[in-house]
């Protein structure tokens, strides 16, 4: 992928070794502004090494990450539980990182479809709502990179139709990035402007069409995943055209 | 005369328990409850070396719990020890609680009532324990409060503060200090074998009635409070040892809140 110097964050070339194992080799990422990044893989793959590369919580072997100045990340994280020993009160927990007043704290309910609930305790929020209310703990941080870890994971499968159109709204109002990260294909691809399949390397990358159809992506998810999913992209109304520039965006990556 | 120890020994676990209150909600949440045990245990070898080198018994306690709590959090942060925090905690403070003993027996010069430390004496606190205490209370609570949004992150969900940028292994490392300062100070009237209690039980009363983690500490404070007073006014009629008095009091108190409903909503 080229480093755009409009990226938000860029990665080029990281690698990083786990004990005698290597976690990620030679893998190259970029994020920008409006943009929806799906990276998907199996488990193991590293995508989670990636990310905390990403948010500078590790440091790779070699390689280089570039930020924007002052990026702020939204981060919405796998495991959505939180302690349950603690009481916590949905808007002290949103208050929790960065003092805020009422009516913000209201308004990013609003935003995400979880009004009201600002005087629940968090424990007794159902899945759909606190995954809603983590997604405005990061949002009040006004990110502009957002990452979502796994989100369709606890979401059953209308409820993940309604969690990609919330995404794909906060991308257009907040124009901000967003990085899914996720190991499961379904929706995303909908959604998402850019895939980049990981596993360790980076197997295959490009528009969603371009990655199902990829020889990588179909030998580390089977075929039948790639055929389901094709289904699903046939529901469009501009299938040829997706078509051809998969098969365009292929042929340029096996000639790489 | 009586009164005027009962109030000295009042005032002094008054001061543990509002610290307690607060530090005890975090032991709860972040389940560490036996990590205070050990902590109390290695206070052991403190009053050993406190002993055998002449200096100050507090002292010698808070320097050891430091000491120990430190060497604690290391050896959790390290990947090539492959053995879990229990195991480790049960591993040093039961060595340092023997080392301790070991010391004490081989001062034959030196008679020491171990029943006073291991379940508290209130009678026996002195004016300038008395100071000791509240400087510790002071000391404790200021630092609590600088490292109070990172600490409750950190036990609410502590991947998410990991992504957030809380500085994790300095929030954890001064949370124990505080902890190791607390039971150290409040041993003299509680007990070593107690201290976890007055940690403890209050906090888990309190959680049945807050909303918010800070509700929950304020909570605890005053259950706590109430039992320490009644606890040493107990104690004096019935002429029992106060440390268990206290527990035994705040036991009740936590039996009574069932009698009310949990927090709605």
């Amino acid at each position: 992928m080229n480093q755009s110097s409009a990226s938000l964050i860029s990665a080029e070339n990281i690698s990083l070794k786990l004990g005698q194992q290597a976690g990620l080799v030679n893998v190259s990422i970029a994020i920008r502004s409006q943009e929806i990044v799906t990276l998907i893989g199996p488990n193991g793959a590293g995508k989670t090494t990636l990310v905390r590369i990403l948010l500078g919580l590790i440091k790779p072997d070699t390689g280089k990450i570039e930020r924007k100045e002052n990026l702020r990340v939204g981060y919405v994280p796998q495991k959505l539980a939180t302690n349950k020993t603690m009481p916590m009160t949905v808007a002290r927990f949103l208050n929790m990182a960065i003092a805020l007043s009422d009516e913000k704290i209201d308004s990013a309910l609003f935003e995400v479809g979880a009004p009201k609930v600002g005087d629940t305790l968090i424990a007794n929020l159902s899945g759909g709502e606190l995954q809603r209310v983590h997604i405005a703990r990061a949002l009040l941080r006004n990110p502009d990179l957002l990452v979502l870890d796994e989100p369709t994971q606890n979401v059953d499968y209308s409820g993940q139709a309604d969690l990609y159109a919330l995404i794909g709204k906060i991308r257009n109002k907040r124009k901000c990035g967003i990085l899914i990260i996720s190991h499961d294909l379904h929706l995303v691809m909908s959604k998402t402007d850019h895939v980049l399949c990981l596993n360790k390397h980076v197997c295959c990358e490009g528009q969603p069409e371009a990655v199902t159809r990829h020889p990588e992506y179909q030998a580390l998810f089977g075929p039948n995943v790639a055929k389901g999913l094709a289904v699903y992209s046939h529901q469009h109304d501009h299938q040829h055209k997706l078509l051809e520039q998969a098969e365009l965006e292929q042929s340029r990556q096996s000639n790489d | 005369m009586i009164d005027e120890f009962l109030i000295t020994g009042l005032i002094a676990g008054v001061g543990i328990a509002l610290i307690g209150g607060p530090l005890g909600c975090f032991v709860v949440w972040r389940q560490m409850a036996y990590f205070g045990d050990s902590l109390a245990h290695s206070a052991f070898l403190g009053i050993g070396l406190g002993f055998l080198l002449g200096i100050n018994l507090t002292l010698g306690n808070i320097m050891t719990c430091i000491l120990f709590s430190i060497v604690i959090v290391f050896l959790q942060e390290r990947r090539d020890i492959h053995l879990t925090s229990d195991t480790l905690l049960g591993i040093l403070s039961h060595a340092a609680l023997s080392l301790g003993l070991v010391v004490l027996a081989l001062l034959q010069n030196i008679q020491v009532d171990l029943l006073a430390y291991l379940f508290g004496d209130v009678l026996s606190v002195s004016k300038l324990d008395l100071i000791t205490v509240y400087a510790g209370v002071i000391v404790v609570l200021a630092i609590l409060a600088t490292i109070w949004r990172p600490l409750i992150s950190l036990s609410l969900h502590e991947e998410l503060a990991r992504a957030e940028g809380a500085p994790v292994l300095a929030t954890r490392l001064t949370f124990t200090l505080l902890l190791a300062i607390t039971i150290a100070i409040g041993m003299k009237i509680i007990g070593i074998l107690l201290i976890t209690s007055l940690l403890i039980i209050p906090a888990a009363t309190a959680r049945r009635f807050a909303r918010t983690p800070e509700q929950m500490a304020v909570i605890a404070a005053i259950i706590g409070s109430l039992s320490v007073v009644s606890g040493l006014f107990g104690s004096l009629p019935l002429d029992t040892p106060s440390g268990p008095t206290i527990v035994v009091a705040a036991f009740c108190i936590f039996l009574i809140s069932h009698l009310w409903q949990p927090n709605p909503k």
